[in-house]
């Protein structure tokens, strides 16, 4: 009773809960800008939509600044090695956002040369639909991230291999059957994105 | 003397011509291509004043209603000083669309052949560096031909997968 009326002046969390939100609020993106998704890019760093709000206006040209990686716009067969490069390049713990219809699923661009989708070569957290996407998509896409980040903090790599159930945020946390996750490797000859075709 | 009378003086017989909306056109079929195409080049070059290449390009005649050759490189010339154009399109075929470089008379033609070369397979005899442009080296085809399939034979596919654990 006597302390119930007074104003904490401590509090006991987890270390770890104070790192992630801290970390969440200083995301330092790393725009892989190709297209024109790049330009919406842009226009969520600049003053308008200002991506500043939420603490991710750091860009950085060089990924060993950066944590969260922005793949906006086609990416071309040519460019997997250097995408893959980067990607690794970049110190951990580090997130990627694939903006746009074209790095998600190469869009209408289904040719010889266009990677169908980034998340066959390298690892994809949140996915952004749209051609290209609106400023506010992206923004709720750095959210989620952020989201993911307060959940799974600073977990590496290693860390990672360990775990087995998906900690994403929640709306996104759905099981997928395993007869539909089988999107990789394609059928070479046809080239198609699913081995068969789906009942 | 204009330049097709200065052709037909200097190659009779070597090569059909038409003309479409004041645009004059040499087509060279794919038996005299490979022997007339340089001299031909060097005459309008030299004689004609076609000083400028525009453009070189390729055209895949495969399943053409009426077409005997398969390939034919388009050249499209410039006259500078007089701002003439003319086009001239060298036909070659398979097994082994070969055609003398230009790159001698126009230096400009280097990454436009290597261009055609990349995309069509057409080779170029004489040109001094003939290496894929557009594609990755170990690129197998030739994409821009009409039996290549447009989602390619998977080629898009061969990359290893980094996953998050390795990453």
């Amino acid at each position: 009773m006597a302390i119930s009326g007074l104003m904490p002046d401590f509090l006991v969390t987890k270390l770890d809960y104070v790192a992630n939100l801290v970390r969440k609020h200083s995301l330092w993106p790393m725009p892989f800008a190709t297209a024109c998704c790049g330009i919406e890019l842009m226009a969520t760093a600049a003053s308008r939509y200002d991506i500043a709000r939420f603490g991710s206006e750091a860009m950085r040209f060089s990924p060993r600044q950066c944590d969260l990686m922005i793949v906006a716009g086609r990416v071309v067969m040519k460019m997997v090695p250097v995408m893959q490069r980067i990607w690794q390049q970049m110190p951990e713990p580090k997130w990627c956002i694939s903006m746009g219809a074209c790095a998600s699923s190469g869009g209408v661009f289904d040719t010889y040369c266009t990677v169908q989708g980034i998340d066959r070569f390298i690892p994809v957290d949140v996915y952004v639909p749209g051609c290209p996407p609106r400023p506010e998509q992206l923004i709720r896409a750095v959210l989620d991230i952020q989201e993911k980040v307060k959940r799974t903090g600073t977990i590496d790599a290693r860390e990672f291999a360990d775990r087995s159930s998906y900690e994403g945020p929640t709306s996104l946390a759905k099981e997928i059957a395993p007869e539909e996750a089988i999107v990789s490797p394609g059928d070479f000859r046809t080239a198609t994105r699913l081995r068969m075709p789906l009942n | 003397m204009s330049t097709l009378e200065t052709l037909m003086l200097k190659f009779p017989g070597g090569f059909t011509t038409s003309e479409f909306r004041g645009q004059r056109r040499i087509m060279l079929d794919s038996e005299k291509a490979h022997g007339l195409l340089l001299e031909l080049m060097t005459c309008l070059k030299t004689e004609c004043g076609f000083d400028f290449l525009c453009d070189l390009t390729c055209v895949d005649y495969l399943n053409y209603p009426k077409a005997t050759d398969r390939f034919g490189v388009v050249y499209a010339l410039t006259n500078l000083a007089t701002g003439e154009r003319i086009l001239v399109k060298a036909f070659a075929n398979d097994p082994d669309p070969e055609l003398p470089s230009v790159y001698e008379l126009w230096n400009g033609a280097d990454w436009m052949e290597r261009e055609v070369y990349d995309m069509y397979g057409v080779r170029f005899a004489g040109h001094p560096d003939l290496r894929r442009i557009l594609m990755p080296s170990e690129f197998a085809a030739h994409p821009l031909r009409k039996d290549y399939p447009l989602r390619g034979y998977g080629e898009r596919h061969n990359f290893q997968t980094i996953t998050r654990s390795e990453s």
